[in-house]
């Protein structure tokens, strides 16, 4: 098993599914947006809440959004006087050969008609898309993001090695795996950096790690700090606890740091591990490492989560079995049969790993089936990083 | 019979999956699920807490997911509960590792 069926775009990547993107460049124009979006099949719409400005951390993620293999067809839904527009949108897009459509709403006839416009482009891309036909890729062209929320005492004991396990046998088939969240990195980096591929890629785990302790430090947080909640679950140090947190990344040497600043938005340049440089917030974490090219992600959680995402199937797993017992509706993996010896880590892995190869080949995984399309854009303060010397 | 798990190979502490109590007999499991050793805990121990699976002396790397979790701050015997108790963080924030230099 070592191919899936995906759908090849215009710009040669492979996508799992085929969405219809809309995106409003400001949420001015997100009402009517996720209007047009809701009458068409397939299609989803997205927004970021971070004001009227044209700042290239929201654009990137923006543009690498509509740049994701999912993505079959794209409209932008601009208000029209907004910094960040339809236009720096399209100049980032359009060399991908993907049908883009651009409506404005206070240049093509105020909302309604802008509405009726824009599913009409959509319903068209639907009916385009839907005579796409699935073939035949190796799981090298497959990008996988690792993500945890909502941890317990059982995330670093079942889900994530688990995941991990899995991990390691995709960048195995030549896979690429992505893995963000460098807050939970912290204590850890001389155990990453000895994996890194090269002195430079060492020395930039390092950077990434000590940049995200002096944005804590200057919040009055101590980097070492262990709520009551990790020590009382038996987290006895940060190592421990953030050892816990990065192996669902699995075991294999770190290719790069993705840097996400308002220079550059790296995506993987070659097969195997990297590191993003993104946040622990979950919802946005995801969002971001999609925005880097991932088409599929394995979310783990101790208590339970309900995420899904706008672009990519998440599969979600549990370490704990009350949690699975509790929301299996809605968690796709209960990798809580390792704490009763039933099954061992290794064999929850390659379950994982099976499912990776389903979820590829079209098998919806629960969120998606309830139809939740999580989506939030990540932003930093500039000031804030400049004045501490990030930038 | 209750369990630990040995999330890897070079590991000198094992998580118990469920409370244990002092005496009682724990099956320690590989990350391949198998039986690597039967451990007896010498007090009682919480889920998701860890054991010793032998000796360590003070000043010994504490080793969990193959990588050092920190260094044990006092001698810890075969089967006796690891944790803040008797472990210490190897590692001091940047600020402080630049205020020493």
């Amino acid at each position: 098993m070592n191919e899936f069926y995906g759908y090849e775009r215009p710009d040669g990547c492979v996508g799992i599914r085929n969405h219809l993107l809309v995106i409003a460049p400001i949420d001015c124009s997100y009402e009517p947006a996720k209007q047009v979006a809701a009458q068409v099949e397939g299609a989803v719409a997205v927004t970021q809440y971070h004001g009227c400005r044209a700042d290239e951390m929201l654009v990137n993620t923006l543009i690498g959004t509509g740049r994701n293999p999912n993505v079959a067809g794209i409209l932008l839904f601009g208000l029209g006087c907004e910094v960040l527009t339809n236009d720096i949108l399209m100049e980032g897009l359009k060399d991908t050969g993907k049908s883009i459509e651009s409506i404005i709403i206070q240049e093509d006839g105020g909302t309604i008609k802008s509405m009726e416009k824009g599913v009409r482009a959509l319903q068209r891309m639907a009916q385009e898309v839907g005579e796409l036909r699935r073939e035949t890729f190796p799981l090298s062209e497959l990008t996988l993001a690792v993500e945890c929320g909502g941890s317990d005492a059982t995330s670093g004991l079942a889900a994530n090695p688990a995941v991990g396990v899995a991990a390691d046998r995709l960048i195995e088939e030549g896979g690429t795996v992505i893995f963000s969240e460098p807050q939970e990195m912290i204590g850890t980096q001389h155990m990453l950096a000895r994996r890194a591929v090269s002195e430079k890629v060492a020395s930039d785990i390092y950077e990434m790690i000590e940049k995200q302790e002096k944005r804590l430090s200057a919040m009055g947080v101590d980097s070492r700090y262990m709520s009551k909640g990790n020590i009382d679950g038996g987290l006895t140090t940060i190592e421990e606890k953030s050892l816990g947190a990065i192996r669902k990344g699995g075991t294999k040497p770190i290719q790069g740091v993705l840097w996400n600043t308002w220079d550059r938005f790296d995506l993987p340049d070659e097969p195997g591990l990297y590191l993003q440089d993104g946040t622990g917030w979950d919802v946005p974490s995801v969002t971001h490492m999609v925005a880097a090219g991932a088409q599929m992600v394995c979310f783990t959680s101790g208590r339970g989560s309900t995420t899904g995402h706008a672009v990519a199937p998440v599969i979600k797993i549990t370490g704990n079995p009350k949690t699975y017992g509790n929301l299996e509706d809605n968690i796709d993996i209960n990798a809580g049969t390792t704490l009763d010896g039933s099954e061992s880590l290794n064999s929850v892995g390659r379950r994982i790993f099976d499912e990776i190869v389903s979820v590829a080949n079209g098998k919806k995984t629960k969120a998606e089936a309830l139809g939740f399309k999580d989506y939030v854009v990540f932003g930093r303060s500039r000031a804030a990083e400049r004045l501490l010397g990030h930038c | 019979m209750k369990k630990a798990i040995q999330l890897d190979d070079k590991d000198n502490v094992a998580t118990v999956t469920d409370d244990v109590s002092k005496g009682e007999q724990v099956e320690v499991l590989s990350h391949m699920g198998e039986v690597i050793l039967d451990a007896k805990p010498v007090e009682d121990i919480m889920f998701g807490h860890k054991l010793a699976l032998r000796n360590l002396d003070k000043g010994e790397e504490i080793i969990k997911y193959g990588e050092a979790i920190g260094v044990a701050s006092k001698p810890i015997a075969m089967g006796e509960w690891v944790h803040t108790h008797n472990v210490e963080s190897g590692r001091l924030p940047t600020s402080e590792l630049e205020a020493e230099k």
